[in-house]
């Protein structure tokens, strides 16, 4: 086994794995990386084999001391890594001494980074899982976000190479975000010139954004009120309530809800949005059904020649 | 009739026709059972509710399409009138006015006596199970005692409390914001994660069960483990 301490809590730090699955029925949500592209960057990186249990760090200040020798690496917002004092890249992975102090400032560009170290943190599951929901009080160490002084053990793995995603394919977090949107549960409850409306509006992310949803603000999207029985909700859906904003549900939604939905947004760029703060500029677009094969089919190619981008280090 | 949306790149929503009733539920318990049989190591998730399935698939399936139409063929709906399966259930509940029990007996012209006696006389059925974990969605409540959900949510609803909203009543598994209207508090434990992995359940029931509730006294709630919140000590 290798181990860590955590010297500094920072804003939010979360043991996040892949997700709960095969629970909702209980009403326990899904939980797992907000931002997954960057959560599974980190594990292929490291070559850990199955998705591990990493920590999401929301906004910084995140301090860990390292009790063995091991590899790392952060992935993720642009928060700036150093150990002991000596700034280190994201995207690489990285060897780490007994008595090492790794540290992370606060995020640039970006709101969550993923700390993942080779074989991943070791800690019993809840329902099949490590991910943290702190509204459930399921996951982590016993429900909650990461506290100082907290003793993380961790796989005990040797890795002989280190790899570093090119800067070419880092993230930009800045961005426009564009968001394909698949029509689906209430979709004939809109109208024509509701839908162009939904396209064709400038949103902004509001105030009210969170591990659960990302509440948008802009034009208002009113139609009339209707009501609906409480029904599941999937990853990356739209509520339309009525006071016509939409709210992306993301990771820690409710299981259930009753507002009227027009579809639901493409899981990477869900994943996307999680990155996103206040004030980002969001537009959706509509991705047809006959369109999902092909999206498929493209994720498939790009997490393969992703890994073959990989730089090895040493 | 049967209707299915999609749901996501990995989902699809199957619709019964909009309305809550037994009949809803034990034709959502078959589809449950035939989905399963016919999609098995592809189901990530299966999450009923009143007149929905919500179908969620791991990724990567055959094509949501294709599984949006062999559902389609496959899916049979009986047309029998059975009753819904489940196990009958009493939740004990002591009544208390520090909460919401005047505002609805003033609501519905009836004394609070009349408004537990109403409560605690119908049995109710398992709907939905969500919200929060542990959360069970009962219906339907006597539609004297259908009260709206208060203007405002409180930002503490006490664990193990005993609420309605429009014609539905619940337990609060565990102390939660929540705009229902609370009658009393309820001593019995509705999510035990320490039972994962034994042979004790996590929840005392399932979607479909059959609940009652009776009134006890405030030694009774004590006796049985109950605990009554601190602004009320």
């Amino acid at each position: 086994m290798s181990a860590f301490v955590v010297l500094k809590a920072g804003v939010v730090a979360s043991l996040q794995d892949q997700g709960r699955f095969g629970s909702a029925h209980l009403g326990l949500t899904q939980g797992g990386p907000a931002d997954y592209a960057s959560y599974r960057i980190a594990d292929l990186l490291l070559q850990n084999p199955t998705p591990s249990c990493q920590i999401e760090v929301a906004v910084g200040g995140f301090s860990l001391l390292a009790l063995t020798d091991t590899v790392f690496c952060v992935t993720g917002g642009a928060m700036p890594l150093t150990v002991n004092g000596q700034p280190k890249s994201l995207w690489h992975t990285h060897r780490i001494k007994k008595d090492d102090v790794l540290e992370l400032g606060f995020a640039k560009s970006g709101l969550r980074c993923y700390l993942a170290v080779a074989g991943g943190f070791k800690l019993p599951k809840d329902f099949g899982s490590n991910s943290t929901v702190l509204r459930e009080k399921v996951g982590g160490i016993a429900g909650e976000a990461l506290q100082q002084g907290q003793f993380l053990p961790a796989a005990s793995v040797y890795r002989p190479l280190l790899w570093a995603l090119p800067e070419k394919l880092w993230p930009d977090y800045s961005a426009p975000l564009e968001l394909g949107l698949l029509p689906g549960y209430q979709q004939h409850w809109f109208d024509e010139s509701q839908w162009q409306q939904l396209y064709s509006n400038d949103y902004q992310v509001s105030a009210l954004y969170d591990r659960m949803g990302y509440r948008l603000q802009g034009e208002p999207l009113l139609y009339p009120p209707r009501a609906l029985l409480s029904e599941g909700i999937c990853y990356g859906a739209v509520q339309l309530p009525p006071d016509g904003l939409p709210i992306v549900l993301l990771n820690d939604r409710q299981t259930l809800g009753g507002y009227p939905k027009p579809g639901v947004v493409l899981a990477r760029h869900a994943a996307a949005l999680a990155q996103s703060q206040q004030g980002h500029q969001i537009r959706f677009y509509p991705v047809a059904p006959e369109q999902l094969e092909a999206e498929q089919r493209q994720q498939s190619r790009y997490w393969a020649e992703l890994a073959m981008e990989f730089r090895s280090l040493v | 009739m049967i209707q299915l949306e999609l749901a996501g790149e990995n989902a699809l929503i199957l619709y019964l026709s909009a309305e809550i009733s037994a009949q809803n539920l034990s034709q959502l318990q078959q589809l449950q059972y035939q989905i399963r049989s016919l999609l098995d190591e592809q189901l990530q998730e299966l999450l009923p509710s009143y007149a929905s399935l919500l179908i969620v698939l791991k990724a990567p399936h055959k094509g949501l399409l294709a599984i949006k139409t062999m559902l389609e063929q496959q899916l049979v709906l009986s047309a029998a009138n059975t009753e819904p399966q489940g196990q009958q259930l009493t939740l004990p509940v002591y009544y208390h006015n520090a909460w919401d029990l005047d505002h609805v007996a003033q609501k519905a012209g009836l004394t609070t006596d009349q408004v537990i006696e109403l409560h605690q006389s119908a049995e109710y059925r398992v709907y939905a199970i969500g919200f929060a974990p542990g959360f069970a969605y009962l219906g339907e409540l006597d539609a004297r005692l259908a009260t709206a959900r208060l203007k405002s949510p409180r930002a503490k609803v006490p664990k193990g409390a005993v609420a309605i909203a429009d014609r539905q009543t619940a337990v609060y598994p565990a102390e939660s914001p929540g705009g229902w209207n609370i009658l009393g508090l309820c001593p019995t434990p509705l999510f035990e994660p320490d039972n994962a992995g034994t042979a004790k359940p996590l929840m005392p029931f399932v979607v479909g069960d059959k609940v009652r509730f009776q009134s006890i006294s405030r030694d009774e709630f004590f006796a049985l483990g109950g605990q009554l919140p601190q602004e009320l000590c």
